[in-house]
């Protein structure tokens, strides 16, 4: 995917364009927030990554902007501040999504990725598919090879999540932000414990595991190779 | 001589010279009116006497004509007194009367005058001058009558009275300033106290305070409130002195931990599998750095007092079933039953994120603190030890409580655990940044309540306490 870049810190800048070509992405960089805009207008991007204070134009001035212009491009807004009302104010402006700096790298991947990759809500889809495994959006119903599992409310939530984003690194934090709507951070890992119960309900009486830890990173589930 | 100037300069000298100038001029002002009205009120005295004299006389002369007359100013002339007469005839010639002479004052006019007279003083051997006011009245016949009267006596007593006047206004101006000098003066010693002990406690002594004499009045109730700010003051500094002490500790520690880490990393033989070993782990280590970063970040920014906007109308009931259902999994994998009891129907206007996150914190604590390495986890339900999160309305608050069987904290480390960075020696081999609790703590400050720790016998009762106003 083509990643467009609006950050005025050339180093920080410049690692996420190395970070993001190893990663198999484009990218390119704005260094202000003028730049940024005019780059981002030519709709060549499937991601913008802004940052909330560039020189020349405010970073949420930019988002704002093309908003108005109608451009759909995901937004994800990266920010030192954090300020509790911040966040609000980001998404507020027409971001997708808000990362406060200082973020791990693997992070910020997982969160554009699922920002690239998400459909538009038209296009959602009832049944998510992974491998054996089924999930049926209306009926709250889930299958593997057949077998119905029976999973609690935010079991399903979670697993939905999961599988909406199947073959996609989530992490901890994206789960605790899309799935319990918290964007804090637990002092103990919740999230693992909440997968491995999952786990044991998806994947302990099979051969092949789903449901696959990504070190340093979070979760993800797929019909993997191994 | 600065002394001096400094005393001259002092704002109660200053204030004293200002009183003593306007009392001197109002002074003035009373007894000049007063010899004003005293000598309108002889004047008239002495006019009226002068006239019934006059119409007096007038009558002697129209009843027995000009000898009647002579003989009636020959006969007053002599009885003692402050009267004069004097008729003198057509050419000058005395009649009549004590007077010499025709006064130059008097002579060729018909008004009333003040005169000067010779008088012959017994006691001198010879003659004074003497004051005196009179009127010349011409008679028929070419005669002229002058009648008039001593005022020397008058005279000499108002210039007594002015005098005295001025006196006294001269000593009480002595007086005041005297006095205004020595008010000063102990008022300016005192100031110069309080000056001195700023000095000191500007150039670094904090424990220095202000001395007091004890009096209760106005600078001694200033001092003691200046003391208490001081102590405050002192307060504040030790605690941030303990604070820096902390963050040196618990953020040196990982840091440290991560340098070593890396260090360990790169030194290793293996080369590339522990290389990668290493970093992931310095990772993980740098990610704890930025969590206990982030909720310092976090306390900072609730002590600043500024997340109003994000407030919006919550059931209570939702917060603790939510961080519930989010623990419950937790609490099991360590052994325990995490049960919960919320009262239904009730609102508050709060922060859902931070008040989720403040009560995430208490059951987070209960965990790690009920965790007993030497007592075996079974999976028998009813023998795990209890962890209550309960959320009932006490009065117009809400109290969310949060018991465990733990160790607890001792009565007197209550108040300390509730600071920032602190923690009790028995914890500090638990992973956590010792933020927990007061961010609970700033949590429930910036919603106008409060936590307080109780002993839950054996165990440990947190109780984050919100106010329930602004719900309608």
């Amino acid at each position: 995917m083509r990643v467009l870049v609006i950050e005025d810190d050339r180093e920080t800048a410049q690692f996420l364009q190395r970070s993001l070509r190893e990663s198999g992405h484009a990218a390119d960089i704005a260094g202000d927030g003028e730049n940024g805009l005019a780059m981002a207008r030519e709709g060549r991007y499937d991601v913008l990554i802004v940052d909330r204070m560039l020189p020349r134009r405010d970073g949420l001035s930019v988002v704002q902007t093309l908003r108005a212009e109608g451009a759909r491009t995901p937004v994800l807004i990266l920010s030192a501040l954090g300020e509790v009302d911040d966040r609000v104010k980001g998404l507020r402006a027409g971001g997708d999504d808000y990362l406060t700096k200082p973020y791990a790298y693997t992070e910020l991947l997982a969160r554009i990725e699922a920002l690239a990759r998400r459909p538009a809500p038209e296009e959602q889809a009832t049944r998510y598919i992974v491998g054996e495994l089924a999930l049926d959006r209306l009926s709250h119903k889930v299958t593997r090879a057949g077998e119905s599992i029976p999973l609690q409310p935010r079991e399903f939530r979670l697993l939905e999540y999961l599988m909406k984003h199947a073959g996609q690194v989530v992490t901890r934090t994206m789960l605790l932000e899309n799935v319990w709507d918290y964007h804090f951070d637990p002092q103990t890992n919740v999230i693992d414990v909440h997968i491995s119960r999952l786990r044991s309900k998806i994947d302990k009486n099979f051969a092949k595991p789903l449901l696959q830890t990504v070190r340093g990173a979070g979760y993800m589930i797929r019909d993997g190779a191994d | 001589m600065t002394a001096l100037i400094r005393l001259l300069s002092s704002t109660p000298f200053r204030l004293t010279l200002a009183y003593m100038g306007a009392f001197v001029v109002a002074a003035a002002l009373i007894v000049g009116f007063i010899a004003w009205r005293a000598n309108d009120l002889l004047t008239n005295k002495v006019v009226e006497t002068l006239e019934a004299e006059v119409t007096g006389l007038r009558e002697q002369f129209q009843a027995g004509g000009a000898e009647r007359l002579a003989a009636v100013v020959a006969q007053r002339a002599g009885e003692p007194g402050s009267g004069l007469y004097l008729l003198v005839d057509a050419t000058g010639r005395k009649v009549a009367g004590n007077l010499d002479r025709v006064p130059p004052e008097l002579a060729g006019t018909d008004r009333g005058s003040v005169f000067n007279y010779a008088r012959t003083a017994p006691a001198r051997r010879g003659t004074v001058s003497r004051l005196a006011v009179g009127v010349p009245l011409p008679v028929p016949g070419g005669l002229m009558l002058i009648v008039g009267r001593d005022i020397e006596d008058l005279h000499r007593f108002a210039g007594t009275m002015g005098q005295l006047g001025l006196w006294s206004i001269a000593l009480l101006s002595i007086l005041g300033i005297g006095a205004g000098l020595a008010v000063s003066r102990s008022v300016l010693r005192r100031i110069e106290t309080i000056t001195d002990a700023s000095r000191t406690i500007m150039s670094g002594d904090l424990s220095k305070r202000i001395p007091l004499d004890g009096s209760g009045d106005e600078l001694d109730r200033l001092s003691e409130s200046l003391n208490g700010m001081l102590a405050r003051i002192e307060e504040l500094i030790v605690a941030l002195r303990e604070v820096s002490d902390n963050i040196a500790h618990d953020l040196k520690t990982p840091l440290n931990r991560l340098r070593n880490r890396a260090e360990a990393a790169l030194a290793h033989p293996d080369g590339a599998a522990s290389h990668r070993d290493g970093l992931v782990k310095t990772i993980e280590e740098a990610d704890e750095l930025i969590k206990t970063f982030n909720s310092l970040l976090l306390i900072a920014r609730l002590e600043g007092g500024a997340v109003a906007e994000s407030m919006g109308p919550v059931d209570p009931a939702s917060i603790v079933g939510d961080i519930a259902e989010l623990y419950e999994p937790v609490a099991e994998e360590a052994g325990l039953a995490l049960e919960t009891s919320a009262a239904k129907g009730l609102g508050l206007v709060v922060n859902r994120e931070l008040v989720s996150q403040a009560v995430a914190n208490l059951v987070d604590n209960a965990i790690k603190y009920s965790i007993d390495d030497n007592r075996p986890r079974s999976a028998d339900g009813a023998a795990r030890p209890k962890i209550i999160l309960s959320m009932a309305r006490v009065g117009d608050s809400i109290e969310i409580a949060v018991a465990d069987h733990g160790p607890g904290v001792a009565p007197q480390d209550r108040e300390r655990a509730l600071q920032r960075f602190v923690r009790l020696e028995k914890s500090r081999s638990l992973p956590g940044s010792g933020l927990g609790l007061s961010l609970v703590a700033a949590v429930a400050r910036l919603h106008g309540g409060s936590v307080r720790l109780e002993d839950n016998a054996p165990g440990l009762r947190a109780v984050l306490t919100l106010p329930t106003r602004a719900i309608g």
